[in-house]
């Protein structure tokens, strides 16, 4: 049994009273949405909050439409409805993929996309019970102060480990987040900086409200997972592709992002001068997954070899550039 | 820190209930101890393992990571309300036959699951079985004989 530390609920159903909840009870409340990445963190004394403010039934937080050429989907929506909507399949595949890709059937009933782009970042030393992290004396992330992974070193390395966000980052997505003073438009690629202690450029009381994606006829997307078990398991490596496939079958804007290895998804770069007649052979492919893997230095923070790890990159890469290559116009 | 109590409106297996409990606990745990229904297993307690799903609003649910407070004005069955007074519900019967339940930790959890993609889905195939358990560990078995007690199952309602 893992109980969990002693907290009041709170389960608004308008923005403005969670956004009240969270200006009266200040540092001493944390929101949660599905739960899924909190409460077992909280199992663990990751985070003791005296508020949970329960965002699965706030109104504003929910609603998955397309217009404008713009897919909106709201905050709370559950992974399980994303990756089944219409609207999500047809305007972007990737992401319903992904969605699909994230724990096992029940947790995705629950889990949300918001709680997904806020996921904490994990590692071997940090997920675990209070007594594990206690005998080995805690850890730079959580009570302590050295890290085990980098022995040296004042930074935590901890993995960014969430599936959506490096779709949403290919695709150019833009939350819409709240806070007591005010809202702000925030790009996904902008949201996340390479601190494994906290990933995320949100201020504490700030509620990300929803998740604007821009549908261009063009953009082809390709997501792939690598995990130890083909259901459950958080991944090892996720490589996400996209490009603009021309009328004359000429490829431009290729791009990639990988995750699962540092604390924050990362934008390959270097690719544009690679890919630049827009010809996608597997010359090319090659090129740009040696191009990935000379970017990519995974350490050890998860118990699986970072060398492997590291080697599967090009690999990773190159089996989704050929699955973009063969994606088909709409 | 000390503890609240708080007294929840729960809907389980039909029946409309106020229960006192903690104010953090969680769903399955207000279901074993506060209402005495230890058909749910408790397993890993973190959402590794799938032993402790219910349905809320008909999916699946892992109730050891749901606040309380989360099923309130939402319909619980646990794997207690998948029968009726007068006969099993057919994946108890078919799992009985197969062998498909061992130790049996998993058996609430699996009913549970199974017994949803029945109802959106009278004729699974193989791998639309798999995919709907996957999320629910099993140590005995090897799966198989869930497999096909499940298919047996959905024939069997077919049937009807
Ligand atoms: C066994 C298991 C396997 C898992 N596998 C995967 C996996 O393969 N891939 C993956 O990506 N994840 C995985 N997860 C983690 C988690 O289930 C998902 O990332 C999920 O999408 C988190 O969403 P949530 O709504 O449950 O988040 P919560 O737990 O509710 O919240 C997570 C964090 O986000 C904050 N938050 C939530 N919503 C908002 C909001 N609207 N505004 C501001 N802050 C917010 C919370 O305060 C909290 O800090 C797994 C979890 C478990 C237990
Ligand atoms: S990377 Fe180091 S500091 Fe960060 S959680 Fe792991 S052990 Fe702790
Ligand atoms: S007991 Fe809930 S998932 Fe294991
Ligand atoms: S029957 Fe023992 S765990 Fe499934």
């Amino acid at each position: 049994m893992l109980r969990l530390p002693a907290y009041r609920y709170h389960a608004p159903r308008r923005l403005s009273d969670a956004l009240e909840l969270l200006a009266r009870f200040g540092a001493e409340a944390r929101v949660v949405a599905g739960g899924t990445d909190l409460i077992p963190n909280m199992k663990h004394r990751l985070f003791e909050p005296a508020h949970l403010i329960g965002l699965s039934r706030v109104d504003e937080l929910h609603g998955i439409e397309v217009s404008d050429g713009w897919l909106t989907i709201g905050a709370a929506e559950t992974l399980s409805s994303i990756a089944s909507h219409p609207a999500v399949v047809a305007s972007t595949p990737a992401l319903a993929e992904a969605a699909r890709h994230v724990a096992g059937p029940q947790i995705r009933n629950r889990a949300t996309i918001g709680g997904n782009l806020c996921l904490d970042t994990r590692c071997t030393y940090y997920n675990q019970t209070e007594f594990w992290r206690e005998a080995l004396g805690y850890c730079l992330k959580k009570d302590g102060d050295t890290c085990h992974v980098t022995r040296v070193g004042k930074k935590c390395v901890a993995a960014h480990s969430a599936d959506t966000p490096p779709v949403l980052m290919v695709l150019g997505a833009e939350l819409d987040v709240v806070g007591v003073d005010g809202s702000r438009t925030v790009r996904v690629e902008d949201l996340f900086v390479a601190d494994g202690i906290r990933n995320l450029r949100l201020q504490h009381g700030e509620i990300l409200v929803r998740i604007r994606i821009p549908i261009r006829p063009t953009s082809r997307a390709v997501y792939r997972k690598l995990r130890q078990r083909g259901a459950v398991d958080f991944p090892l490596l996720t490589v996400v592709v996209a490009g603009e496939r021309g009328d004359n079958g000429r490829w431009s804007d290729i791009r990639g992002v990988v995750t699962g290895l540092g604390s924050r998804p990362r934008a390959l770069t270097g690719w544009d001068a690679i890919a630049s007649d827009g010809r996608l052979d597997d010359d090319v492919i090659e090129s740009l997954a040696q191009r990935a893997h000379a970017q990519c230095h995974p350490l050890e923070n998860m118990i699986v070899d970072p060398d492997w790890r590291r080697a599967m990159v090009p690999v990773e890469i190159s089996r989704a550039l050929k699955a973009l290559r063969t994606t088909t116009a709409d | 820190m000390s503890h609240t109590t708080e007294v929840v409106r729960l809907h389980v297996n039909g029946d409309s209930v106020e229960v006192g409990v903690p104010a953090h606990f969680t769903l399955v745990e207000a279901l074993r101890y506060g209402l005495g229904l230890t058909g749910t297993k408790q397993g890993c307690d973190k959402g590794d393992c799938g032993a402790c799903t219910v349905l809320v609003d008909g999916r699946p649910t892992l109730s050891c990571i749901l606040p309380v407070q989360e099923a309130e004005d939402r319909q619980v069955t646990t794997v207690e309300g998948l029968a009726t007074p007068e006969a099993v519900h057919p994946l108890q019967d078919e799992f009985d036959r197969h062998g498909a339940a061992q130790c049996g930790f998993c058996t609430p959890g699996i009913l549970c699951s199974a017994a949803a993609l029945l109802d959106g889905n009278p004729e699974p195939t193989r791998d639309e079985i798999r995919e709907a358990l996957s999320g629910n560990l099993c140590r005995c078995t090897g799966y198989t004989k869930i497999f096909v007690a499940v298919e047996a199952a959905a024939a069997r309602r077919r049937g009807r």
